[in-house]
């Protein structure tokens, strides 16, 4: 196992960071610590990288104990959200700084750098300074110059972060190739889900300084832990008092479901390839004559606009609502396992 | 919104004018007295012993006061911008006491605190063969405390804006803390601190009122340039006194073009 944390704690004053994490993660592969801002995941990963110290606990990597080491024994990478980029040097020598500090021959540094530059597209760029690069071009060559090091674990704090959207989306896809080519244990922290869903081996839910979940993307999303996790993941509405996703509710212009709540459509966007309509439930369906909590709450329902259009329903039209078959429901009710 | 140009024309004639009377009319009026007769002030200057001495000394005191405030300059204004620990407002606070506080205050304080009958340290020193008052220890020290925020005041914004993450980088990357300091920091605090320090040396050339309490005065011993220049002009020897003026006038100017050649290769 590549990083063992145990029982780590840490207070910033009286504000909670971190409570009793425990968690360990494997060697090879691309973790994502996973949570909204504030939740402690750049903490966690700090304390690994080593700047940021634990209150309490042990950190371990491959298997030697590493609580106490300052970060320049502890062989990670670490790339930072704004890239610290060491702005008087050019590209070339912000990678080869790590292979210098190593004091590595001149042609062992060159032929390292060279490797690595063209790992990361940059290659052309080698004689620029940070300042002449774009964003995205930044954040490669901090990747690089983490990568040369041959570090044990390489460490990504909210990487893409600062990026444009689109850019955000290539590097993506980019470092996703980049670990299948180069299997470094690699952790890195978002707080945006679709990015995790997508890149990760594995997702660490993070949320209030404690671990909501851990599992596989789609253990995640098709098994959530409890209703952070769920409505974190994406999206979700409430239906008869549980919670949902809009994609997996039936809309049926006809009262022929058990259970199915009726509703008005009172709001109708379309954006792209889907529809979103917002539903004021009116009343409940056949058999069903007792009121759930929150059945008076809006619903709101993800259609594609082709179904939409073959339903014909529009503002002011009457549905009836139901859980998709195999839908994933989380009681919104369930308070939080303290 | 532009002005009308006539407004505009007075404006820029009133501040041309302001700095006119009150800078470059009174200092060119150093230079005309200094040349009044060719080259005869400044070499009458030259062969006074005790103008010459004056030189070597505020050469030396200047230098030695830079240098000390270098080092602890780059080191307090680390201190200040990348620890936390309690005092810190209140070191912060002190270190723009100096530019508050009377260069002659600042000289009596080191006279009561180091001298070599009542002061604290002052025996033990003396005894121990070292002069602070009346000497050029204390005249360094009193040139040190006049120009001490100079350089921190240069160094500690740049410090603040580049932020740590570079520095964490670097460790990240296996460097430890002097090699940290020596690639990443310093090469980027540079031009602060080599304006700091121009601040610095022309602050410590021109110092008067601090060095004049510490040094005592005395005529080619601990007399600096500035004491020379006011001691020749109370003494009748004007053309000396005009000529020593210059020469600390000429360093000052140096030090500005110096900076003004640096600042805008900072912004490149």
């Amino acid at each position: 196992m590549s990083i063992e944390i145990k029982d780590v704690n840490k207070l910033f004053g009286d504000f909670v960071a971190l409570q009793d994490v425990t968690l360990t993660i494997p060697t090879g592969q691309l973790t994502a610590l996973l949570g909204p801002s504030g939740g402690g995941k750049s903490t966690l990963l700090r304390i690994v990288a080593g700047l940021e110290s634990a209150d309490s606990g042990t950190v371990l990597i491959e298997g030697k104990e590493a609580t106490h080491l300052p970060p320049q024994k502890r062989n990670v990478g670490f790339v930072f959200q704004h890239y610290a980029a060491f702005k008087h040097m050019t590209v070339a020598k912000n990678v080869a700084y790590g292979l210098e500090i190593r004091k590595r021959s001149k042609a062992d540094v060159k032929k390292r750098v060279d490797e690595l530059l063209e790992l990361v597209h940059l290659s052309q760029f080698s004689h620029r300074l940070p300042s002449q690069l774009s964003g995205g071009q930044r954040q490669r060559m901090a990747l690089a110059r983490a990568l040369a090091v041959e570090p044990t674990v390489l460490l990504l704090d909210e990487p893409f972060g600062a990026l444009d959207a689109k850019v955000r989306k290539e590097l993506r896809d980019w470092l996703r190739r980049l670990h299948d080519e180069v299997h470094v244990t690699t952790v890195f922290v978002t707080h945006d889900q679709e990015e995790a869903l997508e890149v990760a081996d594995e997702i660490v839910v993070i949320n209030d300084g404690r671990i909501e979940q851990i599992g596989s993307p789609d253990d995640l999303y098709d098994a959530p832990a409890n209703d952070f996790v769920m409505s974190f993941l994406g999206p979700v509405t409430t239906l008869r008092g549980e919670l949902i996703r809009p994609h997996d509710i039936d809309v049926l212009t006809h009262a022929d479901v058990l259970g199915a709540v009726q509703g008005e459509v009172v709001r109708s966007l379309r954006v792209g390839f889907e529809v979103r309509l917002t539903v004021r439930p009116t009343g409940v369906g056949v058999l069903h004559e007792v009121a759930a909590p929150g059945d008076e709450q809006e619903v709101n329902v993800v259609l594609t606009r082709a179904h939409a259009s073959e339903l014909g329903v529009d503002v002011g039209s009457t549905v009836w609502l139901s859980p998709n078959r195999g839908a994933r429901r989380v009681s919104a009710m369930t308070p939080k396992t303290a | 919104m532009k002005e009308p140009t006539a407004v505009r024309w007075v404006l820029r004639l009133l501040a041309v004018a302001y700095v006119f009377f009150l800078v470059l009319w009174p200092v060119s009026l150093v230079v005309r007295y200094t040349f009044a007769d060719g080259m005869t002030a400044l070499n009458d200057a030259f062969s006074d012993p005790a103008v010459t001495h004056a030189l070597k000394l505020t050469a030396v005191v200047a230098l030695v006061a830079v240098l000390v405030n270098l080092v602890f300059g780059v080191g307090i204004s680390l201190l200040l911008v990348r620890f936390e620990f309690p005092g810190k407002r209140v070191l912060s606070a002190l270190i723009d006491l100096p530019l508050s506080v009377s260069p002659v205050v600042v000289g009596l304080a080191l006279v009561l605190a180091y001298n070599p009958r009542t002061g604290l340290f002052g025996p033990g020193l003396s005894s121990a063969g070292i002069d602070v008052i009346f000497a050029t220890p204390g005249m360094i020290m009193a040139t040190v405390f006049v120009a001490l925020p100079l350089v921190i005041r240069e160094v500690v914004p740049v410090l603040a804006e580049i932020g740590d993450e570079q520095e964490q980088a670097s460790r990240s990357l296996g460097a430890n803390a002097v090699q940290t300091f020596r690639r990443i920091t310093l090469p980027s605090i540079k031009w602060a601190v080599v304006y700091g320090v121009v601040l610095s040396l022309a602050r410590s050339v021109g110092e008067y009122g601090a060095v004049k309490v510490v040094s005592g005065n005395i005529v080619s011993q601990t007399q600096t340039a500035t004491l020379v220049v006011e001691s020749k002009y109370q003494g009748f020897d004007q053309g000396t006194a005009y000529a020593t003026a210059f020469l600390l006038a000429l360093a000052s100017v140096i030090c500005i073009v110096i900076v003004s050649i640096l600042r805008p290769k900072e912004s490149s």
